[in-house]
């Protein structure tokens, strides 16, 4: 589960030594952006060590290293892959080839240090006009994709557009990343809503990704994780009607009836799915086995 | 007799101060008063020594005491709190006799009933008229409530207004009145205005703090107290605000009407007051602009005296009536003691204030701190002074989580009940000592006892040693 996806500049250790108490589902620890040229080495040696040495518990740790056009990215990760991350964010993904290009030197290094083939997962960060264009092509370029991720900042510059609180401009990429990593059968991240203060504008922008199907979404801060969380979690009334459905399958089973209706409407196999998978994440946030 | 002095000379003549006197001050001008230096430096001119200075708390602004200590114009000091530009210096031990720690409740409880005598009271006010009526809600150096200055204008021998706003007589609305009053005196300034109040009271954006914050608030909340006709006490600080900002949010949305807030007084505690959180605000010193504009305006937020806050020889103190205070540590032990005196060298560089007074009087009491501070665990073994005895102490609330005090068994099945992480306090210090590395031993020296810290019964609590 990746209800929130919260970056950790790589450079900051307050913030890294408390990443796991953040109550982010996801951290990634940043390599890129939040870091200038002249600490990357400070900062890839930090987060090595912070992945070495402290317990961020539930939370999954992604690396954002350096996009491939840089000097850094290979060293990024000869530093992080020993350490097993759970996955490896590259950004400014524009097609297969890069993806493929990361693919091929994951491999090597993975045979190089002894590490199981195929064991690094990556979380394509797109974030220019012709990464979105070839979504579909970057999310099937590589059994190692776990996910799109949406980075409509730099997006929007590229668009030569302005970015927006209401991201009316984003709409399109939002559609074009959840239709392609969708039909990829993989996971899709919104961007960060980057006013950090404000919540209420943040619950509207993180509800709207979730109407979209978007199965998360990054944060800048750890004052959006909690919002983020309870957006992207199952209301109470998503569990009592999933609870329903399952009650009133095991109710036409006791009765012996084949099709099933539950509060005037037809339950099929979608209804069910959907049922499951709410159900699955209600059992993951209170940390219970989910049986149907 | 006119009481109106020419100059402080004439004042210090006046009240008859001489080699030996015990005289006092208030410290609600905090880090800008100008009062105690010049006070003290007119008695050196004039030749005066071995005075003892009893100040309800002392900042770094008064450094100048301590070449007064060195020529022993001073030679003994009473207070309840000495920031670390003085305490290093007694540390130190430029100080031949122990400093006495007390605590905000007790000095005016001493004073009051003669244990500590007060030969002359230099108290500063914002505004005086020429008779003494005075106040600090009005003025360049408004600093609103006076509530330290009570017990020493009602008991010492003579009392002197220094004041940098002389008004018309009378002046409408006084905290201390002309009839405790001998002399009043007129100065170019009483303090700098930037020291003695902030201008605005921020919230901290540091999300450790923000954490910590969010549990104890869900802590104070299942504890139950957090009901109708609640009231509450919090510090300045940045993780005590945090506390103050996820409690006002639980009030607002269930509706919850607290009865008051206490003790030192934020802009954000005005906010709570104006947003109907409480219906009153009982105010002993005043820490932001907004907090000294509402004592002036708002008929709900009143001005306290010392001994109404905290005294523990009271009738009936407010302190007593509480039912949450959130405090902060500088180190607390396994048996929940706390140290609020000294740092992880040993050197003082605080106090009690009315840390114990208001945990013995509160009926919960929330220490919040993160787990560690420049890579030193908060959690120790044994805390180098116990400030505030850990029978007083219910909760520990760091971002790892939540230690309760064995001694509340109930409060802790609440927590666990309110699916709060609770902790066992042992379990914070070995993960401290496990994110930090373990800390070199340190045992403080214990040659030369510096201070000397009373407790709530006046009785010996702890000593402090010397560096």
């Amino acid at each position: 589960m990746r209800r929130t996806m919260l970056f950790i500049p790589g450079n900051n250790p307050n913030l890294i030594v408390n990443g796991g108490l953040l109550g982010s589902d996801s951290l990634i620890f940043d390599l890129e952006d939040a870091v200038s040229p002249d600490e990357k080495d400070a900062a890839r040696e930090l987060v090595k060590n912070a992945l070495t040495a402290l317990d961020f518990g539930k939370c999954e740790r992604i690396v954002r290293i350096n996009g491939l056009d840089t000097p850094y990215w290979e060293e990024d990760l000869r530093a992080i892959l020993p350490l097993r991350p759970d996955a490896i964010m590259p950004p400014k993904v524009s097609g297969a080839a890069y993806i493929q290009t990361l693919d091929r030197a994951l491999a090597a290094l993975e045979e190089e240090l002894d590490l199981p083939q195929g064991q690094t997962r990556i979380l394509a960060l797109l974030e220019t006009a012709l990464g979105v264009e070839n979504a579909y092509h970057i999310a099937t370029a590589s059994p190692r994709m776990l996910g799109l991720f949406l980075g409509a900042e730099d997006l929007t510059a590229d668009l030569r557009c302005r970015r927006t609180k209401e991201s009316q401009e984003i709409l399109y990429a939002r559609g074009r990343l959840v239709c392609a990593a969708r039909a990829a059968g993989i996971e899709v991240y919104d961007t960060p809503f980057t006013d950090v203060r404000d919540l209420e504008g943040l619950e509207a922008d993180a509800a709207f990704a979730k109407g979209l199907g978007f199965s998360g979404k990054a944060c800048i801060s750890p004052a959006h994780v909690a919002v983020v969380n309870r957006v992207f979690s199952p209301s109470k009334a998503d569990i009592d009607y999933a609870k329903d459905v399952f009650e009133a399958i095991a109710e036409a089973k006791r009765q012996g009836k084949g099709a099933i209706s539950l509060r005037g409407k037809m339950i099929d196999a979608p209804i069910v799915q959907r049922a499951r998978m709410v159900l699955e994440d209600a059992a993951e946030i209170e940390g219970v086995e989910f049986h149907e | 007799m006119s009481k109106l002095c020419q100059n402080l000379r004439q004042a210090i003549q006046g009240a008859g101060l001489r080699d030996g006197m015990t005289i006092s001050f208030h410290h609600h001008l905090r880090n800008g008063d100008y009062v105690l230096n010049m006070v003290l430096q007119e008695a050196a001119q004039m030749g005066i020594r071995d005075l003892t200075v009893n100040a309800s708390s002392l900042f770094d602004c008064h450094r100048p005491l301590i070449g007064h200590i060195q020529n022993e114009v001073v030679t003994g000091i009473i207070t309840d709190y000495a920031a670390a530009g003085i305490g290093r210096a007694i540390s130190e031990g430029v100080l031949k006799k122990p400093v006495t720690f007390l605590t905000h409740g007790t000095r005016p409880s001493n004073i009051l009933n003669g244990t500590d005598h007060i030969d002359i009271a230099f108290l500063a006010a914002p505004t005086s008229d020429c008779e003494g009526n005075c106040s600090g809600k009005y003025g360049p150096s408004a600093c609103g409530s006076l509530g330290y200055a009570f017990a020493d204008a009602q008991r010492a021998d003579k009392v002197v207004i220094i004041s940098d706003n002389l008004v018309e007589y009378p002046l409408c609305d006084p905290s201390i009145t002309e009839d405790l009053v001998d002399f009043v005196v007129q100065v170019d300034a009483i303090g700098n205005p930037a020291g003695i109040v902030s201008g605005t009271t921020q919230m901290p954006k540091d999300p450790i703090a923000l954490k910590i914050a969010g549990y104890a608030a869900q802590a104070i909340y299942a504890s139950g107290l957090l009901k109708e006709g609640f009231s509450f006490q919090t510090g300045a600080g940045g993780a005590s605000l945090a506390v103050a900002d996820s409690m006002k949010r639980i009030m607002l949305s269930e509706k919850i009407h607290g009865s008051y807030a206490l003790g030192g007084i934020t802009g954000y505690m005005v906010d709570m007051l104006e947003a109907g959180c409480f219906r009153a605000i009982q105010d002993v010193q005043c820490f932001d602009l907004e907090a000294v504009r509402s004592i002036r305006e708002n008929p709900g937020h009143v001005e306290i005296t010392a001994a109404q806050y905290a005294s523990p020889t009271a009738k009936s103190n407010a302190a007593s009536h509480l039912d949450v205070v959130v405090l902060g540590a500088t180190q607390i032990d396994t048996e929940f003691n706390i140290n609020v005196h000294t740092d992880s060298n040993n050197l003082i560089m605080g106090g009690s204030g009315g840390h114990t007074d208001v945990a013995a009087g509160a009926k919960l009491t929330v220490i919040v701190a993160p787990l560690s501070r420049a890579r030193m665990s908060i959690v120790v073994d044994r805390v180098f002074t116990v400030s505030t005895p850990g029978s007083d102490v219910d909760l520990l609330v760091t971002q790892y989580g939540i230690a309760v005090n064995p001694r509340r068994p109930e409060l802790k099945a609440a927590l666990k009940d309110a699916r709060l992480p609770v902790a066992d306090i042992r379990e914070l210090q070995r993960t401290a000592a496990a994110l930090n590395g373990p800390a070199k031993p340190f045992r403080p020296a214990k040659e030369r006892v510096v201070a000397q810290v009373f407790g709530r019964n006046n009785q010996l609590q702890d000593l402090i040693y010397g560096v």
